[in-house]
């Protein structure tokens, strides 16, 4: 069998719930932050720059960088390493500053 | 008078939790303010609760001691003595008259702010990961190695399928050897420094045989999962259009040139890249702490030279949980004593105080091994971004400090933007230093994280009403 995370520590989750990610539905497990959720799915980037536009996702995964900055039900410049997932979340793609939309 | 002497510690990793334990064991009413839901900072970095861990310690080391952390922290929040904070995310510590404010905003929305009123106050803030920049370093799939494992460790994901783990330090083999057990593919460890330096400073490795066999354990295990380690090589450039797609790797000269013609490319889809640690300092700085370098200065008590303020762990000089332990042990007993009017006793620390002697010297000859390697400043292309936040390349730094005169951080900073973007200067800060060939420094930051106009608006008393702290 394969090794994963979850093998690794015998992980028995609580039941999965949906989010939505630019109008695609994603599976999260209860208690996994935005960026842990979208690292599931295979996405790692989900902003784009200000200035010349790249792509950009975490990078130093504990809030100091805010380089993965997007936006939550509406709210933009919400740090995905630290924002937890609840079910029904609207998150999108943020572009520049996110105030744009 | 009854009423109980208040401590407010911030950070619930080893330093603050230990010191809670040892202050309130001892009469002093706590309260432990923590940006994270759980208690145990980086180092014991807990899965979310819904993910049903049932064997975590397989992502961590020294388990044993964070049970007895985690235990006697539920104990005391349970008789009282302890209370708890998660989510506050504190941003400035006042002086008051006779007492501390401790600024906190409430997470993850942080658009609201309480305070916390203390007598004394622990800083045990710990570190962040230093980064220096490469060609392609801002591609999606580049993290923190330090990023890396904390995401593994509380949301058990992994960066990607196929991992190289770069840099220089200590953190690089556990990170190496936890995504390999989580299931990524690592294709290489790739450190700068050469450990044959560390026979240079036998005397001090001899007594720390703990540490040796530490090392020996990593490696073991890094063979077992297939690791090929490469020392004295550096990641040169990551290569992709969208995402990470490779990186270059290159074999390193005594003198930090690359070896001509020793390039390689390692096809992945993530790198975990570090350069060592950084302290968190910037409570310190707004309270008037005396610095020492880029370390809280701290006295044989633990205590910073503002009266009521004591630092631990990381904050005061990078050098790993068992020294934030040590640390957070004798400030927690300086606490108590000094807070009681009392003289501490040497003696009830003494153990503590051996311990943390022996690792600080250790962590020093790690801190002259582990260096960057020479010359990774010539490596840096101009058009490569330094401030990822604002998106300043080299070449604007470069111009600023060959033609525009600029001789420090600050004139670079005031003439590119690069450090003036949302992390502060956090992430670019020794990457602008060493470009700009002047010595890292603290930069002073009024507040330590970014704070909603409204909630300065709010407080009457609060530091908007302080120019002095401006």
């Amino acid at each position: 069998m394969p090794r994963t995370p979850l093998r690794l520590v015998r992980a028995r989750p609580e039941p999965s719930f949906t989010v939505t990610f630019d109008d695609r539905e994603l599976a999260v497990l209860p208690g996994q932050t935005i960026a842990a959720a979208l690292w599931s799915a295979g996405v790692v980037s989900w902003r784009t720059t200000r200035g010349s536009g790249e792509p950009r996702g975490v990078f130093c995964g504990i809030g100091v960088c805010f380089d993965c900055l997007l936006t939550v039900n509406g709210r933009p410049n919400q740090r995905a390493c630290l924002v937890r997932a609840e079910p029904g979340d609207v998150i999108r793609t943020q572009e520049g500053t996110g105030h744009h939309e | 008078m009854s009423e109980r002497p208040r401590l407010a510690v911030i950070g619930a990793g080893p330093a603050g939790l230990v010191a809670a334990l040892a202050a309130a064991a001892r009469g002093v009413s706590v309260t432990l303010v923590d940006a994270a839901p759980e208690a145990g900072g980086q180092f014991y970095r807990q899965p979310a609760a819904g993910l049903g861990a049932r064997r975590p310690s397989a992502l961590h080391h020294q388990w044993r001691t964070w049970e007895r952390l985690r235990d006697g922290l539920a104990a005391h929040v349970r008789a009282g003595r302890i209370t708890h904070l998660t989510e506050h995310h504190v941003w400035c510590v006042e002086r008051e008259a006779a007492s501390f404010a401790v600024h906190a905003l409430l997470g993850p929305e942080q658009e609201e702010s309480v305070a916390v009123r203390a007598d004394a106050v622990l800083l045990a803030t710990g570190g962040y990961e230093k980064v220096l920049p490469f060609p392609g370093w801002t591609l999606p799939g580049v993290v923190t190695a330090g990023g890396a494992q904390a995401m593994l460790k509380s949301g058990l994901v992994l960066p990607g399928r196929t991992a190289v783990v770069a840099g220089t330090g200590p953190l690089l083999m556990p990170v190496a050897v936890g995504l390999a057990a989580a299931g990524a593919k690592v294709a290489a460890l790739v450190e700068s420094a050469d450990p044959r330096a560390f026979a240079r400073h036998a005397r001090v490795l001899a007594a720390h045989p703990d540490k040796l066999a530490e090392g020996a354990r990593y490696a073991a295990e890094l063979a077992r999962y297939g690791v090929r380690v490469h020392v004295r090589h550096t990641v040169v450039a990551a290569h992709g259009s969208d995402r990470l797609e490779a990186v270059t790797v290159a074999a390193l000269d005594t003198d930090g040139r690359v070896r001509e013609g020793s390039e390689w490319r390692v096809p992945c889809d993530s790198l975990a890249v570090g350069h060592g640690m950084l302290p968190h300092t910037d409570l310190a700085e707004t309270l008037g702490c005396r610095l020492d370098g880029v370390n809280v200065a701290v006295d044989d008590e633990q205590r910073t030279d503002v009266p009521g303020v004591w630092a631990a762990g990381e904050a005061t000089g990078i050098g790993g949980a068992a020294l934030s332990l040590a640390e957070g042990r004798i400030a927690g007993l300086s606490i108590a004593a000094r807070l009681d009017s009392r003289v501490p006793e040497r003696s009830s620390y003494a153990v503590a105080a051996k311990a943390r002697g022996g690792l600080r010297e250790f962590f020093a000859v790690v801190d002259k091994v582990c260096t960057p390697p020479d010359r990774w400043v010539e490596r840096v292309g101009d058009d490569t971004l330094v401030c990822r936040c604002e998106e300043v390349p080299a070449a604007a730094i470069r111009e600023a400090v060959d033609e525009l005169g600029a001789g420090d951080v600050r004139t670079v900073k005031l003439l590119t933007r690069a450090g003036m973007g949302w992390c502060q200067g956090r992430m670019c800060a020794p990457a602008v230093a060493g470009l700009a060939g002047c010595p890292p420094t603290a930069s002073r930051r009024p507040f330590a994280r970014p704070v909603p106009l409204g909630v300065l608006a709010r407080e009457p008393d609060g530091p908007a009403s302080r120019p002095d702290l401006l």
